[in-house]
């Protein structure tokens, strides 16, 4: 039997121009026109169809480095809500709907409400700015992400002085995601940052990867991208964003507090507890590389844990 | 008559060859797989996976011989005990192997600090340490030699696969939903033992007081 995985799709696979042109044109005007405050929409494909994003500027942070097969980065994946084998979410992530998909925004700001996507994405230009991923289960790839800074978003809701953590939210619903008929994580997948990691320059929302749109697989239509801790911290397909004063509690500290702590910052002198954390092995490489401290990342964000012992707040 | 008779010899002669070869499907296929590039984008946790899964199940399938012999009357099954056995060191080798080459590139100190500090690692170790000593002692002459302490030696059997399926347990992140079914599995597979035992030793107390 012959069953087409949505994620073997290539360039002829992308939705003909014919049927592009009936969607409201956000995209064709040019998904990156900066501050132009577009009222069009942004159609979103099913599954891993991804639609090419045009007029794309490149960011700054990006690394040389080879980057990772795209076929590798849609099609390993851990992304529990569609199951938990790598190979699961390229295979059954068609079945989340992103289009309509709207964004709820609030706690501790003084412009909360709920947003479409394209009132999120509106006056945000997209860049492309590729970085390192390291997970914490010691592999790694190096991934060209479309986004804005999200800093940038969260300027726009007037946090207010309380505001000194950003909580996250996946969305939840157990037919469109059908790991989470199954409790192995305490659903909603549940993230967050400090609010100075949050505004720091490196920390990206995602919509795109590989010059398209997000492919559901990989947290589409908006996911965060925070290249210097481990690959859970950048927590895929985003319904809420709420600003609180308390540290808040991820799912994986729920799962497991003794193993993966609020930070996780990306540290090969801290191993996790079963492993070592020191080397990884990048995706498409036969031998195991050094792991750097905060993924390689120290130059730019090493300042924000000056004085913090990173053994106990791992 | 003759015919049938000729028959059953040659099944008994086809019996060894043809589990073996069966026995060496698993391995052929992970190596096609790895060949034609079907093991995703990490190929070399797939075949450690594959391995250590493949060495489970050998474990189970050889401790499930005696009971299927006693459940469903199938002697053969006691015959290609010794070869299930085999078979399961055979994988748990390569599954070794793929650890310190392909994981740890014969860095022995780093090795040596995985056996101490991860006890996944620890207990992966010691499961293999456990099959060696059955493995060396699995010809027809060790068997002589030791008598009855081949016996108590070989009580190992029951003792690794349970090894084994915390050495898989340790390793998951959140899902424990594989290694719980080996681990029912093996319960299933040890109760019988039990229930057998206190089975037969009744029915024996029962015909010595008639």
């Amino acid at each position: 039997m012959l069953i087409r995985k949505p994620s073997e799709l290539d360039e002829s696979d992308v939705t003909p121009y014919e049927i592009y042109q009936q969607r409201r044109k956000f995209l064709q005007s040019g998904l990156a026109v900066a501050g132009a405050a577009l009222t069009g929409s942004l159609w979103l494909p099913p599954a891993s169809a991804a639609i090419s994003i045009a007029k794309v500027k490149p960011g700054p942070f990006s690394t040389d480095e080879e980057k990772t097969d795209r076929k590798d980065v849609l099609t390993y994946n851990n992304f529990y809500e569609f199951g938990v084998s790598k190979s699961d979410p390229s295979k059954t992530a068609h079945r989340m709907k992103t289009d309509p998909w709207s964004v709820e925004i609030t706690g501790e700001c003084e412009k909360p409400g709920t947003f479409t996507l394209e009132d999120i994405l509106a006056p945000h230009a997209l860049e492309e700015r590729i970085y390192r991923l390291r997970c914490v289960e010691g592999w790694s790839m190096v991934i060209p992400w479309i986004g804005f800074p999200l800093a940038d978003l969260i300027k726009r809701f007037a946090p207010t002085s309380k505001a000194r953590y950003v909580e996250f939210e996946t969305l939840y619903d157990r037919k469109q995601m059908p790991g989470q008929r199954r409790r192995i994580l305490d659903w909603p997948y549940r993230e967050g940052l400090r609010m100075d990691e949050a505004m720091h320059p490196l920390s990206l929302m995602a919509v795109g990867l590989y010059g398209k749109t997000l492919p559901n697989q990989n947290g589409a239509p908006l996911r965060l991208v925070v290249p210097w801790k481990y690959g859970f911290k950048s927590i895929k397909s985003i319904v809420k964003i709420h600003f609180r004063e308390t540290q808040p509690t991820s799912s994986w500290m729920k799962a497991g507090p003794r193993e993966y702590g609020f930070y996780s910052n990306v540290n090969p002198n801290v191993p996790h507890p079963r492993w070592s954390q020191k080397r990884e092995r990048r995706i498409g490489e036969f031998r195991k590389r050094r792991t750097l401290m905060f993924n390689g990342y120290t130059e730019q964000v090493a300042s924000l844990y000056t004085g913090m012992d990173l053994k106990k707040y791992f | 008559m003759i015919h049938h008779a000729k028959f059953r010899e040659m099944q008994k002669r086809l019996l060894k060859p043809a589990v073996f070869l069966l026995c060496l499907l698993p391995l052929a296929v992970l190596v096609w797989q790895l060949l034609s590039d079907r093991l995703g984008a990490n190929p070399i946790d797939a075949v450690a996976d594959s391995t250590g899964e493949w060495t489970l199940r050998f474990l189970l399938i050889t401790l499930a011989a005696t009971p299927l012999k006693h459940l469903l009357g199938w002697g053969w099954t006691i015959r290609v005990r010794r070869m299930l056995g085999l078979f399961a060191f055979f994988y748990a080798t390569l599954h070794l192997f793929t650890y310190l080459w392909l994981d740890q590139f014969f860095d022995w100190g780093e090795i040596w600090l995985d056996i101490l500090d991860r006890p996944f690692i620890t207990v992966g170790m010691l499961t293999f340490v456990l099959l060696l000593p059955l493995a060396a002692t699995s010809n027809n002459a060790m068997v002589r030699r030791l008598g009855r302490n081949w016996k108590r030696l070989h009580r190992f059997a029951y003792v690794i696969p349970l090894l084994g399926v915390v050495h898989f347990w340790w390793l998951v992140k959140a899902d424990v939903r594989e290694p719980l079914v080996y681990g029912v599995l093996l319960a299933v597979l040890l109760l019988l033992r039990v229930r057998r035992k206190t089975f037969t030793s009744r029915v024996a107390g029962e015909s010595c007081a008639s």
